[in-house]
């Protein structure tokens, strides 16, 4: 269809809405929001009979670059460092893609604007395109790859690793709680209008680089949809803007979408872009320089401010710290140094850094080596099972760390670790952003404002609680991350598929007992718990323990 | 794309947009293809989290099962976000629908419990696929293929200059009870059948009814272009007059009544149900089936049937394929069945008068073209009769409130 058709077409399905005369439709979803009902134009001009061939299109090119990919037998020069942090991501993401088109409907009743309708029910039913081509990609790899262990167990490892439940949270935050705060301003403001371009962009491009070129040809093709949805959450935007009293509603939900997007994707974003990468061009960009380029010039700088103009407060302290954590605190790095620590609880194969990879790393991040060198090294020197437990339980300078109620990742940062009992309990947070989350955004009240339709943070958020007093072998056997010959484990924190130098249940078997530190934070006395508090904030950088006093 | 520049959005927008290229490193050999070395698990590729419905793994099945996580399996340290209630994820109770193991509890988590939930499916809702076995790929085929059909039919006719053997009457029939129909498909499409896509507590429902969704506003779209073409092509065409038909015709009030009605059900399963097990056969075949399929040619227009036979099919060939086995299995339930069953018998006896009583609203648009259809009471016995069938496929009772 031409432009003009499609224009005058979307202008006369514009006939379709009608008012109820005799019913309302039911409203399953509430928001503490408040819409006048105005004309708003539905943003997206698109009409299902150029929306289909369109997409159809697109696939064409997705399904025959995948059978290209796999008759020119692309995998043998595939990384494996690269593709085993696939497992990882293709095990989270087709979640938050259909989570998405789950929410559309909590915009339904709660913006009274039939013109958006039509857009929202396109994204539906892209969401439900982007899981199942997602899907369909892992199956692919399953397939093709040589190590087939982990994506062949993906979804059963997504719900029950922790990783899986920190990724859990950029597609429950989509579904849940007040309804404009959840589909609008976490999902499409903040998670598809900032962090999908570090997503779907910046990550298929060091797939490219390291020989995967099906990851980009998927992801490119997910993201040709993603405009089309940030159009339909700015309009939903300059509605609610338009009304003062969502002012200080919508300054507490960027506080905490931003925030919670920073914690969650940049951990994992990051980890894979610098760490699950061979590519050590020094022109390569570091996702230091990608962020600053996505994130914060052009969302921050080039979408968000702008909108200042429309009376939206824009959290600029919390980007601003956001950078700083990523430049200053080394946030990405303290990540992947906790992922690896953690390999035996997970389900894939975490490679070890070379002197390559530490030379790049100090070129980009200079200081890597002083504070993360030692550490990689022993990593290496670890590896191997020989007589010796994983890292994690070996004396390597290294502090298991607590989690963070909130966004679930470790606090990691330890000067910024804070803590507070919360609804009986003491909890721990990375950050004073996420206890903020916690404490006072996601409650019924805010700032002496009711918040009846306001979320809650449920279900049991930290997961060494499960197995407080487990033998390891028990924890990864429960979970289920073990290969079929019954006691060799999925994770491994090298690359050497040689049956003999990999990890079995037999060397987990001889390892102390898992501690859950909540559980332990939870059992001390008030003096003791200052005293662990003031330990633990000047522990750092890199997990080493606090120095010793008076010296 | 840059997120500044997607503020607006316009269809140039939609096109793919590559990012900037940058120079890759050159390919290396790393022999990570399948089969290139005998370890542990080296052969094991399939997803061995869920038991399939037949002996193989389907490619539907591979992309589709246990993508929407469930505490009572696979979920071990539950949702985290829920509503202002606490209630997270997929509440089984936003049914009264219940398959079997529903009223067990979901596993409680504490110090040392461990992760296990109950053995996969954990819940009889997991038994569900979809018979179409959509997903991305199937679902844009079938759609492209529908609206590229229909537009080299309306092509094809506006060349032949078609349009021109029409009924006067019939025309202005098109102009109004063609065009009020729209209205119907773009409601329920929306506010029930998308609505319902987060209700349910599976993908594999939740999947098949956001695809049925799809089709009900395509369909509404296809008829709405359609008129904005005859509005172009036939003089004195009146494109506007299906808006004040479904606003104010006597004849339209009933189905309006009751089309607002089922987008106001609460229950996920009750709206399906009353919409694709009693409204569609009851009215929307009715008034497609027999009245404008039967009175179209006869009238001189050869082409509105195949834009009205799409629907059919989207209808009888898929969403009413998905549907009854979505209601079987609860009918048959090894422990719910009779609850299910009594349940359903209830709609029935709730939304078989309301849809009867919309289709005898309609009556007189039988008399309206200048070539008749057979009667309106043959076209409402053929419509009840088809209805009963798929009643009793679905092992439930014929309602006595039919024979009103
Ligand atoms: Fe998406
Ligand atoms: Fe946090």
């Amino acid at each position: 269809m031409s432009r003009q058709s499609v224009a005058k077409a979307h202008q006369k399905i514009q006939e379709l809405s009608w008012e109820p005369a005799y019913h309302e439709p039911v409203s399953h979803y509430g928001t503490d929001y408040t819409f006048q009902k105005a004309k708003k134009r539905d943003p997206l001009k698109q009409v299902l009979r150029s929306y289909f061939p369109m997409q159809e299109e697109k696939d064409h090119r997705v399904y025959g670059a995948s059978d290209g990919a796999i008759r020119g037998n692309m995998f043998r020069q595939v990384q494996e460092r690269w593709l085993e942090w696939q497992k990882l991501f293709l095990s989270i993401i087709p979640l938050p893609e259909i989570s998405a088109a789950r929410a559309m409907p909590l915009l339904f009743r709660t913006v009274p604007n039939p013109e958006l309708h039509n857009g929202q029910a396109i994204q539906m039913i892209d969401e439900v395109r982007h899981s199942t081509i997602q899907q369909n990609l892992k199956r692919l790899y399953m397939n093709n790859y040589i190590d087939p262990a982990g994506f062949n167990s993906s979804l059963r490892n997504f719900q029950n690793d922790y990783c899986g439940t920190i990724g859990r949270q950029f597609a429950e935050g989509f579904i849940t709680g007040d309804a404009i705060t959840a589909a609008s301003i976490y999902l499409t403001i903040v998670a598809e209008t900032a962090f999908t371009n570090t997503l779907f962009v910046a990550m298929p491009a060091e797939a490219a680089a390291n020989g995967d070129y099906l990851l980009p040809t998927v992801f490119h093709s997910v993201q040709s949809d993603e405009s089309r949805h940030i159009s339909n959450g700015y309009a939903t935007l300059l509605m609610a803007l338009s009304d003062e009293g969502n002012h200080q509603l919508l300054e507490r939900d960027l506080r905490y979408a931003w925030w919670n997007n920073h914690r969650v994707v940049d951990a994992a974003i990051g980890t894979f872009i610098e760490y699950g990468t061979k590519d050590r061009r020094k022109e390569r960009e570091s996702y230091a320089e990608m962020w600053r380029r996505w994130i914060y010039d052009d969302y921050y700088r080039s979408y968000l401010v702008p909108l200042e103009k429309y009376g939206l407060t824009i959290p600029h302290d919390l980007i601003e710290e956001s950078w700083n954590q990523i430049w200053n605190k080394g946030y990405v790095h303290e990540v992947a140094q906790f992922f690896a620590t953690g390999w035996l609880a997970n389900y894939w194969r975490i490679d070890p850094m070379t002197d390559e990879d530490f030379e790049w790393f100090e070129y980009k991040y200079p200081g890597w080596y002083d504070k993360y060198g030692k550490w990689w090294e022993n990593y290496s020197r670890l590896s191997v099972p020989n007589g010796h437990n994983p890292i994690a339980l070996e004396d390597v300078d290294y502090v298991y760390p607590h989690r963070c109620w909130t966004c679930m990742v470790p606090c990691l940062v330890r000067e910024d670790m804070v803590t507070e009992k919360v609804d009986g309990q003491w909890r721990t947070y990375c950050h004073e952003a996420c206890r903020w989350t916690d404490a006072e955004a996601f409650r019924p009240t805010y700032q002496g404002r009711q918040t009846p339709n306001m979320g809650q943070l449920i279900g049991s958020r930290e997961w060494e609680t499960l197995y407080h007093g487990w033998n390891w072998a028990d924890i990864v056997s429960d979970m289920g991350f073990v290969r079929d010959d019954g006691k060799t484990l999925v994770a491994q924190p090298h690359l050497d598929l040689n049956p003999k130098k990999m990890w079995t249940l037999d060397h987990l078997r001889r390892c102390p007992p898992l501690q859950s530190p909540n559980v332990l934070l939870n059992e001390m006395t008030d003096a003791e718990r200052a005293a662990f508090q003031a330990d633990y904030n000047r522990q750092g950088p890199a997990g080493r323990p606090a120095p010793a006093t008076g010296s | 794309m840059p997120a500044s520049e997607a503020k607006k959005g316009n269809e140039q927008m939609t096109t793919t947009q590559e990012p900037q290229q940058r120079s890759v490193p050159k390919p290396v050999f790393t022999d990570a293809e399948a089969g290139a070395r005998e370890f542990p698990d080296s052969n094991a590729r399939r997803f061995n989290y869920f038991t399939p419905k037949k002996r193989k793994q389907s490619h539907y099945e591979d992309v589709t099962v246990e993508v929407q996580p469930d505490p009572r399996h696979y979920l071990a340290q539950g949702w985290l976000y829920g509503f202002a209630d606490g209630k997270g994820g997929y509440p089984l109770d936003w049914t009264a629908l219940k398959a079997w193991g529903s009223d067990r509890p979901e596993p409680r988590r504490g110090p040392g419990s461990g992760g296990q939930g109950y053995e996969w499916p954990a819940h009889g809702w997991h038994e569900f696929r979809d018979p179409n076995e959509e997903w991305e790929l199937t679902l844009y085929r079938y759609n492209s293929n529908v609206v590229r059909q229909l537009n080299q039919n309306i092509d094809a006719a506006r060349q032949a200059k078609a349009f021109e053997q029409w009924n006067p009457n019939w025309v202005q029939f098109v102009a109004q009870h063609l065009g009020a129909w729209m209205h119907v498909d773009h409601g329920l499409g929306l506010y029930l059948f998308a609505n319902a896509n987060r209700r349910a507590p599976t993908n594999m429902h939740n999947n098949a009814i956001s695809v049925n969704s799809m089709h009900r506003i395509r369909a509404a779209q296809d008829l709405a272009l359609y008129n904005f073409t005859l509005s172009e092509e036939i003089e004195g065409f009146d494109g506007a007059a299906h808006l004040q038909t479904w606003k104010s015709d006597p004849a339209w009030q009933g189905v309006r009544e009751t089309a607002e009605q089922l987008t106001g059900i609460w229950d996920w399963c009750e709206a399906v149900f009353a919409a694709n097990v009693v409204f569609e056969p009851l009215v929307g075949e009715l008034f497609r089936s027999h009245l404008v399929q039967q009175a179209a040619p006869a009238n001189g227009d050869f082409v509105t049937p195949t834009l009205v036979g799409a629907e059919e099919f989207d209808f009888a060939e898929r969403d009413l394929r998905y549907t009854k086995p979505m209601f079987e299995l609860l009918v048959n339930d090894k422990e719910f069945g009779t609850h299910n069953t009594e349940l359903m018998q209830s709609w029935l006896q709730n939304w078989v008068p309301r849809c009867i009583a919309a289709a005898r609203t309609l009556q007189p648009l039988w008399s309206q073209p200048d070539a008749k259809p057979r009667r309106f009471e043959d076209g409402l016995d053929r419509a009840k009769s088809r209805f009963s069938v798929i009643l009793s496929d679905l092992g439930l009772q014929t309602p006595k409130e039919l024979n009103q």
